[in-house]
């Protein structure tokens, strides 16, 4: 049951970050992060309600007969996503316009109820909170990630500041359906190219220490 | 918005806002199950299937939660009543197409954490569609479904006797593919007029 601490932590937000290596929960990721601001924001909603649930099922664990978790975590989820909703509408109509119907489709996010089934249901509520945290925080960056740069080229601001003089062209593009799909796969490779390189060096370093034994 | 024609709410789901293409929703199948034809257009059938049903059920449902005066009770029944048409549809497809059954196999209960579906529910409901706008609704979103799913596979089969760079070999390959029918797809947008 002991897991490091700081790893449970740490691996969301790198390691094991939703977006970028799990590549799960795609369908919020690209259909929001069309600006920097709404990306931000969803991100932020996705965490609370990941941190939110994971405690819950992690505190209700001996509660929940193993037949019907499920049905209970998706029942969990839906309570604090319904919350989630309403804040969000109480703090900002234009945001809660913006995001639209996807605060309330947090509930299908793959992610949460991931998470509530392969952690926050064998362990204890302190690593449970922890990892939630560091998968959410993992999330938003991804999310921020992808939000950011599409604003940059789509629109040429970054939380509505204009960036680019006068004279740039946005990219509409960027911001239209397509750019999400676009930006997504650029992450996804540059991410590869630098996978690939470790990789190569690994094994660069390997044959250079089995030729200096060799000899 | 609730006086639009039949024909005008099946093409808007289907090709106008197209669900995987322009909504993003269901993104999940769409990479992970477009391997191949054969079991994308069974996936997609499935989900077209399942859509109807529950989408009609929603209906339902919406109708009894506004005359209660619970509508924040919204979103924990609509999943609960696709969770349970899900189940519903599994049991009588079993009873009574065994070999239907067998072909969709894994899919069906996987069905049930589709956000499409959840999303076709929640977007009849937030535009106050009637009955029958609500079933063109679900149809036009199921074909839409089905039709980019069935183009996906067919482009990633042939996909893999080219000569790719390692790379960008399967995730990113499937996002840039996805990214060109997006834009492809954003042709249609001076149709039918429904916007």
């Amino acid at each position: 049951m002991s897991v490091d601490s700081g790893q449970v932590f740490t691996k969301g937000i790198w390691q094991e970050n939703p977006v970028f290596v799990q590549v799960l929960g795609m369908c919020p990721v690209l259909a929001v992060s069309n600006t920097a601001t709404n990306s931000l924001a969803m991100g932020l909603a996705t965490a609370f309600v990941l941190v939110m649930s994971s405690t819950l099922v992690s505190w209700l664990r001996p509660v929940i007969p193993r037949q019907i978790r499920i049905a209970s975590y998706i029942l969990i989820i839906a309570t604090f996503v319904t919350a989630v909703d309403y804040g969000i509408q109480a703090v900002s109509v234009e945001l809660h316009k913006a995001l639209g119907a996807f605060i309330s489709l947090i509930v299908v996010n793959c992610i949460i109820l991931g998470r509530a089934e392969a952690f926050a249901s064998k362990h204890g509520v302190w690593d449970a909170i922890k990892d939630a945290a560091g998968m959410g925080l993992g999330f938003t960056i991804g999310l921020f990630c992808l939000g950011g740069v599409r604003e940059l080229l789509g629109a040429g601001s970054l939380f509505g500041y204009a960036v680019f003089g006068d004279r740039f062209e946005p990219w509409i593009l960027m911001i239209l359906p397509p750019g999400g799909f676009f930006t997504m796969a650029a992450w996804l490779f540059v991410i590869n190219l630098r996978k690939e390189a470790r990789i190569a060096s690994l094994k660069a370093r390997k044959t250079l220490e089995e030729t200096r034994h060799a000899t | 918005m609730p006086h639009d024609s039949l024909s005008g709410v099946f093409i808007d789901a289907c090709l106008i806002n197209n669900f995987i293409l322009a909504y993003f929703l269901g993104i999940c199948p769409f990479i992970g199950v477009t391997k191949e034809v054969k079991t994308s257009a069974r996936m997609g059938l499935a989900v077209m299937f399942v859509m109807l049903v529950s989408s009609m059920c929603a209906y339902g449902v919406n109708g009894l939660l506004l005359w209660l005066g619970v509508p924040f009770l919204q979103l924990i029944s609509f999943i609960v009543v696709i969770a349970s048409s899900v189940q519903l549809v599994e049991m009588v497809i079993k009873r009574y197409s065994p070999a239907l059954f067998r072909s969709l196999g894994i899919f069906l209960p996987l069905i049930t954490t589709n956000c499409a579906i959840l999303a076709v529910a929640l977007f009849q409901t937030q535009r106050g569609y009637g009955f029958l706008q609500c079933l063109a609704y679900a149809l036009g979103a199921g074909t839409g479904f089905l039709l980019v799913l069935v183009l996906m596979a067919s482009v990633r089969q042939n996909l893999d006797y080219a000569d790719v760079p390692s790379s960008i070999k399967g995730t990113v390959m499937a996002f840039i593919v996805a990214g060109i029918l997006s834009v492809a797809f954003m042709g249609f947008a001076g149709m039918g007029g429904a916007r």
